[in-house]
């Protein structure tokens, strides 16, 4: 029903459209009509310049107020996040002051220069001096970026083993995540997908002849210990999928038939994340949201929706077919404690198999 | 520098046959009717393409939501009209490859380069007509094999317009990727031989082609961009059609390039010792250049509208030319920024940080030299004109945004999100198509001898310019919210739920700017029909299309090419009475040529 208005709306919008410029038309009909444009039309597009410069403006300005506060910055969970949103901060810096500056220039000089019968433009074609600035400036704060990028980019990308990282393996497959925890040897056992047998319950392909597997546990939930380095080994046993923890500012790409590896350090426990004010002030906004959703399910009959409560969430970010949109798995960072007694309750690998 | 006396031997070249309705509409060999070919068929894919998206961005504004207008055109993929999870992929695969290859590529080289590099340089036609003629032949014949993939049973195309495998490989993980899938790659294969046809031709004409005096630093800028444009496509898209190729064969007879390790629906699959992440290298070093390709012809075009209609010349022709050079070597070095998480090497990521930042000069310098030349212009704000300015607005806005998605080390939060949807949609999407209607509107009266109507052109560009902005720039903010792209809806995250009213906004501008590109296709065919007759020279242009006759005739000039006395960029010069100055025109006695 939505559909159809909008398409009556848009064929009456275009009709309207289409009669106003008839009358345009007719009203020129007298008129040197050689749809060329006029110093009418240069006046009227001179100033639409204007008015368009101002659009311009205000989207940018009501994008960063009502959207502004959505993105994740600021309120990173690992420890490279404030790094890195730093260095996000610095170039949207620089990018609102050139975008600034360089729509106004074009839209000011389109307004300001808007042909008239007679006049002649300056006939200015080179100049070596204003060219060196604008090729100069750019180098160097490109110079600047590029440094601070790259040191951010290694610091992140270096996982040091010295630090005695937690090793934890996530599995993707169509469509969902698994996570192996390495147990009390962190060390992960050997896997290959040829060794996947469903029938003992070996889903992930492990060896079940390695010593190091025996201790391995797999899990469907992601919990860890706040404060301690992770280090995550990425397997995919059919399509590429890509690990995707926007809070944790981490991402990496899960490829059949190899391993690849993301490292972090979580700073912020779930339940302390949940209690920061912004986290309360965005779960109270989407809530709020899903009562007037529900309240529209009600009314149809349907079953209402849950309350929303904060959990990090690891997401599938590269297409993996038909449910890609539905590849998550819950994050629960906690307390070294919690995180034991959590450990502990699980299966480990040479229990959990069938026999 | 060059030039060639030879052109005698095509003089009379028109006189010899006796023209057909086949070989004058159909199989003609003539550059400027294979140009309105290239022209429609683009357009007509072009239709097909905007109409796929509308499509999925209702699905994503109104997830789930039934929709008369899927139930009439999807057909089986949206029974009681909701769209099924699968074709929702599919549309967004094929919107991609269609308007990054079949429009963008073909559609705006196409047409632009056949109808300009000839008329431009001074030559009778292309290097060869019936290379010309093949190459739309295959282009035709792609762009017929990729509409047939989309009514095949298991659904077209549904990989992401990247097909990374094994997604695309392998039918068990996708009904999409079975002959759906085969198809796309056929057609991408006669795509790709066509586009190099093409970019031969062009090659080879620019070379040898040029009238008397026409050296390579008289050339006009849209030139050098058809020129520059067709050698980077002469060295990626092989290794594209080496990519399909390697492809075929691990999907149809077993090889292992691609492929390794894989567990799909209960079996484990033969394939051995490949890696998806070649093919992504395969993949970007046509992809990335390809960006180029799509948008260097319309800057190219925008160089010339902006100069003939500021009546100014363009500023800074040596450091444009400088600048399209550099973005084309720079250009084939840097597709690794498509794969910082890829799993491939750190160190290879903080290279391709480097080299990609490095375009950001080579583009600046574009940006400001244009904004220089409409300093103190006498601005002649016709519809091109306007799509031009526009291009140069959101080249600008979405090129920025390009140092953030070139840092690797922001990327990783941001890297398939919708920030980058945004970002490739306003710097190459967006660029280009307006690259293309500037074009259009400024080259109609050559191609079709009337003009369009320009009230009309306004209403077009004014709505498209505020839809554009209003579709796009919304979206760089769901993106950094760390919205993922390709999501068929995000009801299943709640986390995103105060997202929802963002992506309708967005839609409602799609729906709309969508709906006045009527205006657009009005304009353009009931103006070939019906538009008011054009002058020969309608913009006062110094290049030399304009002196040939409204009648378009074989050979293009009747009797002699004229030769070429001087750049084309004399307009407002000092000393002359009109504020254009032809390129055929002879330096007065004691005029000097600008050195440029």
């Amino acid at each position: 029903m939505t559909a159809l208005l909008t398409i009556l709306v848009l064929v009456f919008i275009t009709v309207a459209i289409w009669q106003m410029v008839k009358i345009f038309d007719l009203a020129q009909a007298n008129a040197d009509n050689t749809q060329v444009a006029t110093d009418k039309d240069n006046r009227v597009n001179g100033y639409l310049m204007l008015g368009f410069l101002a659009f311009i403006y205000i989207i940018t300005i009501v994008c960063f107020v009502k959207w502004g506060d959505l993105p994740l910055i600021s309120n990173s969970a690992s420890e490279h996040g404030p790094g890195l949103d730093n260095l996000m901060i610095i170039s949207m810096v620089i990018i609102f002051i050139v975008q600034t500056i360089t729509q106004f220039l074009l839209h000011y000089f389109a307004f300001k220069y808007k042909g008239e019968k007679g006049r002649k433009a300056l006939f200015f074609a080179d100049n070596n001096m204003l060219e060196a600035i604008w090729t100069i400036i750019p180098v160097i704060v490109l110079a600047g970026l590029i440094i601070y990028g790259l040191f951010t980019w290694n610091s992140i990308m270096n996982v040091d083993m010295d630090d005695d990282p937690l090793v934890v393996e996530l599995y993707a497959q169509q469509f969902n995540w698994k996570a192996r925890y390495a147990g009390d040897d962190n060390v992960l056992g050997k896997a290959n997908v040829r060794l996947i047998d469903i029938d003992r319950a070996n889903i992930l392909g492990i060896d079940e002849s390695d010593p190091n597997a025996q201790d391995d546990v797999i899990t469907t939930e992601l919990h860890l210990p706040v404060g301690r380095p992770v280090l995550f080994k990425m397997r995919s046993q059919d399509v590429l999928h890509s690990a995707y923890m926007p809070h944790f500012r981490a991402q990496m790409n899960c490829v059949p038939g190899m391993i690849t590896q993301f490292g972090f350090t979580p700073t912020v426990t779930t339940a302390e994340m949940r209690q920061t004010p912004e986290m309360i002030e965005k779960v109270a906004n989407i809530n709020s949201i899903r009562v007037e959703e529900s309240n529209k399910l009600i009314a149809k009959g349907e079953d209402a929706l849950e309350r929303y409560e904060f959990d990090y969430l690891l997401l599938c970010n590269k297409i993996c077919g038909k449910s890609h949109y539905n590849m998550q798995m819950k994050i629960i960072v906690e307390s070294q404690e919690e995180y034991e007694a959590w450990i502990k309750e699980q299966k480990v690998f040479k229990n959990s198999l069938i026999n | 520098m060059s030039a060639h006396e030879d052109t005698h031997a095509h003089d009379d070249h028109g006189h010899h046959h006796k023209e057909t309705f086949v070989t004058k509409y159909i199989f003609s060999q003539d550059h400027k009717m294979i140009a309105r070919q290239y022209l429609i068929t683009g357009t007509i894919m072009g239709v097909i393409g905007v109409l796929m998206s509308l499509m999925f961005r209702m699905q994503i504004a109104w997830p789930e939501q039934p929709n008369v207008l899927f139930e009439a055109l999807l057909g089986k993929w949206a029974p009681d009209g909701v769209m099924d999870a699968d074709i929702y992929l599919a549309l967004i695969t094929i919107h991609g490859t269609i308007m990054v290859f079949f429009v963008l590529t073909a559609g705006l080289s196409g047409t632009f380069s056949n109808l300009l590099i000839p008329l431009q340089i001074g030559a009778r036609d292309m290097a060869s007509g019936f290379l010309n003629m093949l190459s739309y032949w295959m282009f035709f014949l792609s762009s017929v094999v990729m509409i047939i993939s989309l009514f095949v049973e298991a659904g077209p195309a549904a990989a992401g317009w990247t097909i990374y495998p094994p997604l695309s490989a392998l039918p068990l993980a996708q009904g999409g990727s079975g002959a759906g899938m085969t198809l796309w790659l056929v057609s991408m294969a006669i795509f790709i031989a066509s586009s190099l046809l093409g970019s031969l031709n062009y090659i080879v004409t620019v070379i040898n082609l040029r009238t008397k005096g026409m050296s390579m630093t008289r050339l006009p800028l849209t030139i050098w961009a058809f020129f520059i444009t067709a050698i980077i496509g002469v060295i990626s898209f092989p290794v594209l059609l080496s990519a399909a190729l390697l492809l075929i064969m691990d999907r149809s007879f077993g090889t292992s390039f691609f492929l390794s390790d894989i567990f799909i629906q209960g079996e484990v699959l033969h394939y051995q010792g490949g890696s998806p992440v070649l093919f992504e290298h395969l993949f970007w070093f046509l992809g990335h250049p390809e960006v180029y390709i799509v948008l260097l012809p319309a800057l190219g075009i925008t160089s010339e509208v902006i100069a003939t209609n500021s009546r100014k010349p363009i500023f800074g022709y040596r450091a444009m030319v400088a600048s399209i050079l550099a973005i084309a070597f720079l250009s084939t070095i840097v597709w690794g920024h498509h794969m910082f998480i890829s799993g491939m090497n750190p160190f290879l990521g903080s290279v391709f940080t480097f080299t990609t930042l490095l375009i950001a000069i080579p583009s600046a310098v574009k940006a400001f030299n244009y904004i220089t030349t409409l300093w103190k212009g006498n601005l002649q704000l016709n519809p091109a004109m306007l799509f031009s300015i526009g291009l140069v607005s959101t080249f600008i806005t979405g090129g920025l945004t390009g140092i953030i998605l070139g840092d690797s080390a922001l990327d990783i939060n941001v890297h398939d999100t919708y920030f980058v949807v945004a970002h490739f949609h306003l710097v190459m999407g967006i660029s280009a198509l307006y690259g293309m209607f500037a074009g259009i509107y400024h080259w109609f009266p050559k191609m079709f001898k009337r003009m369009m109507n320009k009230n009309l052109g306004y209403v077009h560009f004014w709505v498209t310019a505020i839809c554009a902005y209003g579709v796009f720039f919304p979206m760089h903010f769901i993106g950094m919210a760390g919205l993922p792209r390709r999501y068929y809806t995000n009801s299943n995250f709640p986390l995103f739920d105060d997202l929802s009213n963002v992506n309708v906004i967005i839609t409602l501008f799609a729906l709309v700017g969508g709906a006045f590109q009527l205006v657009f296709l009005w304009n353009l065919f009931y103006s070939i029909f019906y538009g008011k007759k054009t002058v020969q020279n309608p913009w006062r242009s110094n290049t030399l299309e304009w002196t040939a006759p409204i009648k378009q005739i074989h050979g293009n000039w009747e009797g002699e090419i004229p030769h070429v006395y001087r750049w084309a960029y004399d307009y407002s010069k000092p000393g002359h009475d009109d504020d254009f100055v032809p390129q055929n025109v002879p330096l007065k006695e004691g005029e000097e040529e600008l050195q440029h």
